[in-house]
């Protein structure tokens, strides 16, 4: 028996989550929603706009650090069509945090709704709801606010010295989790397992670097977007853009003061999410301005807003040293980084202890020592990002492991093969970094890592191609590198997701689930599950998600739970229903329910296929005549374990000499996510959170005036790839069966983030011969490395 | 002012602001399958066909397209009459959020039309104006093939692809 999730009863018939042949699991049915989307009916939350609608702004700081001496509101206020203006004056002041977590959030409460004071350049001064647009710009420039600009700190280390600009001096914010905000620390976190002198003693070799990476947007396309109204019955309504339905229920009522009975939030459509919407951000305000109003409230970031003001990857910078025996062993790495959480402490711990957890385990190694600090800066706000800190930890690390191998002259993919966590094993990170508390002690039932390592380099040709394109004549050379991964599925002992499954009189069933599908496709999968399990088709299974009114409790999308973890709860009602329904068949059928065999949507006696009962048949028995009843199965999920999906990436890119500029010219991600429920949809996830951080690797990143402003908050000078000029990835997926997760699944959206940054530095490595420790390797960058490496060569 | 166009092939008059842009005028009358990712004409998002011409409506005045025929996503099909483009993007796994892919499909749509068999070339030049932040543009591009081979095998076989427009 595997440590599984509780669950409320053990049903008659516990269905082992044995591997077995599966019919519509593991099959690229399409997206549920697919068709909706692709012709335009789905509705996203502006899409449906009440009439009478009002439109809500933000008031930002233009200065990074500034107390607000006043607020004159009287001049806006004169303008006709302005409903309602919102400040620190004229609101609850309750600390909070924004991170849409699991209760008690382990971020601290340093935000408010609006404040007396701004920490960064896009902080909320105040808000506006008005009749139009129009107005509502209008009323924004009227609104006269005398700010006493602060001394600003911009970067991690000044942040942290003595005599530093104090970020947060307010005396009521708190954290119940280590804090410090008079020294600027949002959070700090160490591990240490083994002895870690001992280890680099024992080392032939240490290598050791500096590493940095940098400020980057999610930028889904729909930008934050939230609808807030009173129901006829003066309950709040908040249909919203948002990863987190009950947690954002939860903090709004916090945050305003009212029962969270009072109301009720919904998602509909998403148009991406990547992290961004794990946070409560326009939600609180909107829901003010309609309960000042009585009005529907319609508020939208545009897109410089979306940038300057939502929330971004943490920047950290990192002190990395790993020690290797002439033999590949490795027997010490030493971490340690800090953390920019910006001005506001949002998943400042929880990002730190990931970047330790979710990356120092990969490698079997007996003396490990973690020490992170999360620092306060007057810049944008960090938050959940896809990769979660293993992007940040993975960024130092995977070229750490290029650099030791090399040192030891042994190609990566042997180094890797050797000395990854394997089945069977654990590691001391696991329980020594948790989140927010002790982690969890883990042993890896699955692991196809060793697969996707020979799988990638076979098909990536890793022969051919490493380190044979330094001589090509030209300017142009080209390189090879690799890199390998893991993330977790869930956070276990505090994720929990619920299901509800209804027979309907044709059979069909509604699931009622509180996933909450961003545009991954959770819905499908969630389908597909219940399908599976019941021996429908997808077809015949109806979604009520993501509806705190309607659907059972589950705490989000977020930290690669959904398909595991909500999956498996919907796996169990389905299992609990299904049971259910066997008791009304083994009645009409007049057997006893062992002797019950399950067909395609009916019941048959085992060895007499011809006694049969069809599902509709039975429900119709039971809703009408006989023993009446409405048949229901409903289940909770919790995690013990997260078992982390495992991933290799190879890469190949040109760089010019000349110009500085760095091309990906071929890229392979092999995943092992267990059982991929639906192979299209889990390629759609890993080639999207590839490009995600090629992106990142190469150009996306916020550029800051020396007074912290953000210099190119448009997609006109914060590049994404376009389909012109895309590089294309090769997905490969290498299922195993992981015990503990639905039908053998483990997660797959997270995990490919965290590999571009450091395969593809270990690609312009081998071709030009130089480190890039910085992020992006934009071609000034990579010039400037060039030159030093010319200069190091003469003297 | 007043304002007369053809939207999905019927003739409309419509009451707007002078300084109105054509994506939310058909917004406002419940097109929403145009989205709006920028108001900047950087995403594509709220792309529509004028003159058959694919455009981002967001900073299109709505009185500069006096007389033009436009057609946005919902002309296309619909969910129980999709268009082949429509189909191909869900078959092909192109789809995750959707946001991008009624401009996606709008461009395509203005390509096929063009060019009923562009190289990949053609293919990553004409949606060039569209943002995807989802799927790495591996199935887009995987989709618009699938489209082609429906909408050559339609017409091979006589059958019209253009969708009757329902009021
Ligand atoms: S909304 Fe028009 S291009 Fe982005
Ligand atoms: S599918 Fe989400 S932006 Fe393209």
């Amino acid at each position: 028996m595997t440590k599984t999730a509780g669950t409320k009863k053990t049903s008659a018939r516990p269905e082992p989550n044995a591997a077995r042949e599966t019919r519509v699991v593991g099959k690229p049915v399409p997206k549920v929603d697919g068709l909706s989307l692709a012709t335009g009916r789905a509705k996203f939350t502006a899409d449906e706009i009440p009439p009478h609608c009002l439109v809500g702004m933000l008031l930002l700081s233009p200065h990074a650090h500034a107390k607000i001496k006043s607020i004159d509101t009287s001049e806006a206020e004169k303008l006709p069509g302005v409903r309602a203006i919102l400040h620190h004056g004229n609101v609850p002041r309750i600390a909070h945090t924004t991170a849409g977590q699991g209760f008690p959030e382990p971020s601290p409460w340093d935000t408010f709704m609006f404040d007396n004071k701004v920490r960064y350049v896009g902080d909320r001064v105040a808000a506006v709801a008005a009749e139009t647009r129009d107005i509502a710009l209008q009323a924004l420039k009227l609104i006269r606010v005398e700010y006493e600009p602060l001394p600003a700190v911009f970067d991690f280390e000044e942040a942290l010295k003595p005599g530093a600009p104090i970020i947060h001096d307010e005396p009521d914010i708190t954290s119940f989790l280590p804090f410090d905000p008079k020294r600027n620390l949002a959070a700090w976190a160490k591990a240490d397992v083994g002895d870690i002198e001992k280890g680099l003693a024992e080392a032939d070799v240490v290598v050791e670097g500096e590493f940095e990476t940098h400020y980057y947007a999610h930028a889904p396309i729909e930008p934050h977007v939230t609808l807030t109204y009173l129901d006829p019955d003066g309950r709040l309504v908040i249909r919203t853009s948002t990863q987190v339905p009950f947690h954002c229920r939860r903090i709004v009522a916090q945050t305003l003061g009212i029962p969270v009975r009072q109301i009720r939030v919904i998602k509909p459509r998403l148009g991406g999410g990547f992290g961004g919407k794990q946070e409560i951000l326009l939600e609180d305000v909107c829901a003010m301005l309609t309960l000042r109003t009585g009005r529907p409230v319609l508020m939208e970031l545009n897109r410089a807003q979306e940038f300057t003001s939502s929330r971004t990857r943490h920047p950290m910078r990192m002190w990395a040293k790993m020690g290797v025996k002439k033999n590949g062993e490795v027997t010490a790495i030493d971490f340690r980084g800090i953390l920019n959480t910006g001005a506001y402490g949002s998943h400042g711990l929880t990002v730190l202890t990931n970047v330790g957890s979710k990356c120092l385990g990969l490698l079997r190694c007996p003396n490990v020592r973690f020490d992170g600090k999360t620092v306060y800066t007057n810049l944008p706000v960090g938050g959940a990002y896809r990769g979660y800190g293993a992007t940040q930890g993975m960024m130092a690390l995977g070229q750490l492991i290029d650099e030791a191998a090399r040192a030891i002259g042994m190609d990566p993919v042997e180094f890797c093969l050797r000395n990854h966590i394997r089945a069977g094993e654990t590691h001391p990170i696991f329980r020594a970094l948790g989140e927010g508390r002790e982690g969890v002690d883990m042993t890896i039932a699955s692991c196809g890592l060793a697969e996707c390592i020979r799988l990638g380099a076979e098909r990536f040709g890793w022969k051919q191609r490493r380190g044979k394109g330094a001589s090509m004549p030209g300017p142009i050379k080209r390189g090879a590198g690799m890199v390998i991964l893991m993330q977790g599925s869930s956070i276990p002992e505090i994720d929990m997701a619920a299901a509800i499954v209804k027979l309907n009189d044709d059979g069909s069933v509604n699931l009622y689930s509180g996933a909450t599908d961003l545009g991954t496709g959770a819905d499908t999968i969630l389908a597909q599950i219940v399908a599976e399990t019941l021996h429908i088709p997808v077809s015949d299974v109806i979604l009520t998600v993501a509806d705190t009114d309607n659907s059972p409790f589950d705490t989000g999308a977020y930290a690669s739970s959904t398909t595991y973890l909500s999956g498996e709860a919907a796996r169990r009602a389905a299992v609990d229903l299904l049971e259910n329904m066997r008791q009304v068949a083994a009645e009409a059928l007049d057997v006893s329910p062992e002797k019950l065999d399950v067909g395609e949507k009916c019941f048959y006696v085992h060895g007499n296929p011809r006694k049969t009962i069809s599902y509709e048949a039975l429900a119709r028995r039971a809703l009408y005549s006989r023993n009446q009843q409405q048949l229901v199965g409903h289940a909770s999920a919790i995690s013990h374990v997260s078992p982390p999906p495992f991933a290799a990436h190879f890469c190949e890119v040109e760089v010019d000499t000349e110009t500085g500029v760095v091309r990906v010219v071929k890229y392979v991600a092999a995943v092992d996510c267990g059982v991929p429920i639906n192979p299209k949809l889990a390629e759609g996830q890993t080639e999207g959170a590839v490009l995600n951080s090629i992106g990142a690797a190469l150009m996306e990143e916020y550029l800051f005036n020396d007074d912290g402003r953000m210099l190119n908050p448009t997609f006109n000078y914060y590049k994404l790839f376009t389909p012109g000029e895309t590089p294309l990835v090769e997905t490969i997926l290498v299922p195993t069966h992981e015990p503990t997760g639905p039908y053998g699944a483990k997660s797959v959206s997270e995990i490919s983030t965290n590999g571009p940054l450091p395969a593809i530095a270990n690609a312009i490595y081998d071709a030009v011969g130089v480190r890039l420790r910085k992020a992006p390797y934009t071609p000034e960058r990579v010039l400037e490395a060039l030159e030093a490496k010319r200069k190091a060569e003469h003297s | 002012m007043k304002l007369h166009v053809r939207i999905n092939g019927e003739a409309r008059e419509l009451e707007i602001a002078p300084g109105a842009v054509l994506g939310d005028v058909l917004r406002q009358l419940g097109l929403t399958g145009t989205k709006m990712g920028c108001r900047e004409g950087h995403c594509g998002s709220c792309m529509v066909l004028v003159n058959g011409k694919p455009m981002n409506s967001c900073l299109l005045l709505a009185a500069k397209v006096e007389g033009a025929e436009i057609t946005t996503i919902e002309g296309l099909g619909d969910v129980r009459n999709p268009h082949p483009i429509q189909e191909a993007f869900v078959e092909a796994g192109a789809v995750q959020c959707g946001f991008c892919t009624p401009g996606m499909i709008i461009s395509t749509k203005a390509l096929l039309d063009n060019e009923p068999h562009p190289s990949l070339e053609r293919v990553r030049e004409a949606l060039s104006g569209n943002l995807c932040r989802c799927t790495g543009y591996a199935k887009i591009f995987d989709a618009v093939r699938i489209a082609e081979h429906k909408l050559a095998k339609a017409s091979g076989n006589g059958k019209s692809t253009r969708r009757p427009h329902r009021p």
